[in-house]
């Protein structure tokens, strides 16, 4: 079975939150965990070492001061830490006054390199009111012009290529075409290429060197390891970059190779790519990121992406409901259409603090929540607002309705009890004891599945 | 949300199933031997036993080759209770029993390939994005050309721009034959090559796909809707479903691999790009939690540049 540090160290402040006082061993017992956790995040071990002591100075520095909640002190604390070596950032895009900007994607092969040339281009010509244009300098690895051609189609963003030609060669044109036909950005995608590769590295130097780069991105893969620090650290030897992009971050990966390279380099992370598509392209944020690598949720970013979608006006009516515990089926298949539209319930609910670290080994199954929806959809008005009603003949025609059982129909109706005493506690804003009673019910309730 | 049973336990299965070369393993792991080893043994010289710094010198080379907390925790444990039981007496052995013991717990693994004596054999791929799935079934297609198979490639990524091209250009470079169609269904791609390959009764027919994140779960099932139809055709395929793991990953390769095995029922890992400074230690970590064996590991860019896995190597290039 799947078991994060992360795990232990959500239980670890749990425990804590109990605790009354930041005393010299909690904060020791503390650290050891948040020092495992970083470790697993991938951060380097030379850093996790150099990070644990300087917020050790800080949390004794604090210890007798305050009577606040100690587990809040603590992870307040590693987290503004963590967010102050992470950041700030600016993530404006440099443009050039006079003459196309340049700006150059490098990095190890599989990083997302092509992909983040189109993300990014993408991202500049909607925020910036430009027009880009992208050189397909990957001359390296077979049909990655035209894979760069067909994200171009796919983006309406020209590309600049010549098979045959060298990387440099490319380059040029592209800055040349750039400035005959008033475009740019230029983004340059460079071939994928080992930091000990000394000559694929001389290439890069020599691109640097005559077609001058406004700025260099290293383009760094989220799940990568210990390793992260010396690839960063040679390419940032040779070519000097002056950001990092990290990639595939809408996976599990915590990304501790952020902090990392971070730290080495002194570069900063300013840009992330957290999907396929092409629009999964963001600016970077230290906060959240600093919350991914301890594990302990983002809430932050849920709150942003809730805001986004949910209606105020409709999330004070469900509030209201909530702390009056007269929230229905209907409302609950409202919410569940409103979480729909936030995105995939696991990256939801992988934002929230200590619920993240309890999916360790859950599975989210999206077609159950269809299931529910199918079932609510089958009740009448009535049988919404007052389930108490749904008899054995009521429960057929459900059933029926929803193409389900009425064994299911039943569990779905008892599991609302369930979470309805858990909600009547969240209209208490008793958050404490919510996180005291979710692990029996979560766990328990985790086994059940729908039958079908 | 999770009242209403959403949320499912997953269990951890495991996979069980089973050609030598060694220049080139040595070779390619040339600055991980360096590396790892030499920061190590420096600091054996400097210690007359085996005290909490030392342990500590030893843990940190452990982490930096990405072996991961677990692993670390459990291999330092089984070092201290080896000294303090006396199976260890000089510090200067400590490598040598490190290695020993990991070699051990990788010496189970059936590290061979596991075709059909009859018929086509079945390799599918998968992997996540830029683990290096294309190239290394380029290598495996030219690995089993060498050894007078004739190769089938199915170019079942029908995602991502151009990948098909990519799969063609090498299959012409090593000398296999692709089968692609207009579809976008990559199950209807693998479909058509297990026809073919059995009406042109191929010795080994590999799948490609697209790269994706095992945390995709519809994905993922598309993975498993690829293996269904190639079973249909072929009884018994795929005869092996290899993920290919980036050497430079770290945690997150035992998520990976958990998945994957979870969907697909992996029957071996492929270390791909152990070439650079990476030291793929993340197996051992892997190996924890679920355990599929490795069964190649890439060591390069070029055609040639995959061998089959050999524990005793991989162990003397950690740690020599």
């Amino acid at each position: 079975m799947f078991e994060t540090v992360s795990n232990s160290l959500g239980s670890f402040f749990g425990k804590l939150r109990r605790k009354p006082k930041l005393t010299a061993q909690n904060i020791q017992d503390g650290l050891k965990e948040v020092r495992l956790a970083l470790l697993e995040a991938d951060v380097h071990y030379k850093v996790v070492k150099a990070f644990i002591r300087a917020v050790q100075e800080k949390a004794l520095g604090e210890e007798v001061i305050r009577g606040v909640n100690p587990a809040q002190q603590i992870v307040k604390i590693v987290h503004d830490e963590i967010e102050a070596l992470i950041g700030p950032v600016d993530t404006t895009a440099p443009m050039a006054g006079d003459g196309p900007t340049v700006l150059m994607l490098c990095g190890l092969q599989g990083s997302g390199k092509t992909t983040t040339c189109a993300k990014m281009a993408r991202y500049l010509s909607e925020n910036y009111k430009c027009r880009p244009l992208m050189a397909a300098a990957d001359v390296q690895r077979p049909a990655a012009i035209d894979q760069l051609e067909t994200l171009g189609r796919q983006i309406g963003v020209p590309v600049v290529s010549d098979r045959g030609a060298s990387a440099l060669k490319v380059a040029m044109q592209a800055r040349l075409k750039a400035a005959k036909e008033g475009l740019g950005p230029v983004l340059l995608d460079t071939a994928g290429r080992l930091h000990i590769d000394d000559d694929m590295m001389k290439e890069l130097r020599q691109i640097k060197n005559r077609v001058k780069p406004h700025q260099i991105y290293l383009v760094a893969d989220a799940m990568t390891g210990q390793d992260a620090v010396t690839s960063a650290l040679e390419f940032n030897r040779q070519i000097e970059f002056d950001g990092v992009i990290l990639t595939k971050l809408d996976g599990d990966a915590r990304g501790g190779a952020a902090l990392s390279i971070k730290a080495v380099t002194g570069k900063p992370i300013k840009f992330v790519g957290l999907g396929e598509k092409l629009d999964r392209f963001e600016p970077f944020h230290p906060d959240r990121m600093a919350d991914r690598i301890l594990g302990m949720g983002d809430i932050v970013g849920l709150v942003e992406k809730a805001e986004q979608v949910i209606e105020e006006e409709d999330a004070r009516r469900m509030e209201e409901k909530l702390r009056r515990a007269s929230f229905d089926l209907e409302d609950f298949r409202k919410q569940i259409l409103m979480l729909r539209r936030m995105g995939p319930l696991r990256d939801i609910l992988g934002h929230l603090p200590f619920i993240g670290a309890r999916l360790g080994d859950m599975e989210f199954d999206e077609t159950q929540i269809g299931r529910i929806e199918a079932i609510i959809s089958s009740m009448t008005s009535q049988e919404r607002a007052r389930p108490q009603i749904i008899n054995a003949g009521r429960r057929q025609r459900i059933a029926d309705g929803s193409g389900t059982d009425p064994v299911v129909v039943n569990q779905l109706l008892k599991q609302f009890k369930q979470m309805k005493k858990i909600m009547r506690k969240l209209g208490r804003g008793d958050m404490q004891s919510i996180a005291d009673a979710m692990p029996p019910g979560f766990e328990q309730m985790s086994g059940q599945k729908f039958p079908g | 949300m999770s009242p209403f049973g959403i949320f499912r336990k997953k269990g951890a299965k495991k996979a069980k199933r089973g050609d030598k070369s060694s220049d080139k393993l040595r070779s390619g792991l040339k600055k991980t031997r360096q590396k790892v080893g030499g920061g190590l043994r420096g600091v054996l010289f400097s210690h007359r036993k085996l005290d909490q710094e030392l342990i500590e010198k030893i843990e940190e080379q452990l982490y930096i080759a990405d072996v991961g907390p677990r692993s670390v925790t459990r291999f330092c444990g089984e070092l201290q209770e080896a000294y303090r039981t006396g199976a260890i007496k000089d510090p200067i052995r400590v490598i040598e029993f490190l290695k020993e013991f990991i070699r051990k717990e990788l010496d189970q693994w059936d590290t061979g390939l596991r075709l059909p004596r009859e018929g086509v054999g079945v390799i599918m791929v998968a992997g996540v994005n830029g683990s290096g799935k294309t190239t290394t079934i380029a290598k495996l297609a030219k690995w089993l050309l060498d050894r007078d198979k004739s190769v089938l490639l199915a170019a079942s990524d029908t995602f991502r721009a151009a990948a098909v091209q990519q799969l063609e250009i090498w299959a012409r470079r090593v000398g296999a034959d692709v089968v692609k169609n207009e579809s976008a269904d990559p199950a209807a791609v693998a479909f058509d090559a297990a026809d073919k390959a059995l009406a042109r009764s191929y010795d080994v027919l590999i799948i490609d796909t697209a790269g994706r994140l095992h945390t995709r779960k519809n994905l993922m099932m598309e993975l498993h809707k690829i293996r269904r139809v190639v079973a249909s055709k072929i009884p018994g395929a795929p005869h092996e479903t290899l993920m290919v793991l980036d050497a430079t990953t770290g945690q997150n390769a035992i998520s990976q691999a958990i998945q994957f095995n979870d969907s697909i029922e992996l029957s071996g890992i492929v270390l791909a790009k152990l070439d650079g400074t990476a030291k793929g230690g993340a197996i051992l970590a892997v190996k924890e939690q679920v355990d599929v064996p490795v069964k190649f590991i890439g060591v390069g860019e070029g055609a040639d540049d995959l061998i089959p896995f050999e524990p005793e190597e991989f162990v003397r290039a950690m740690f020599d």
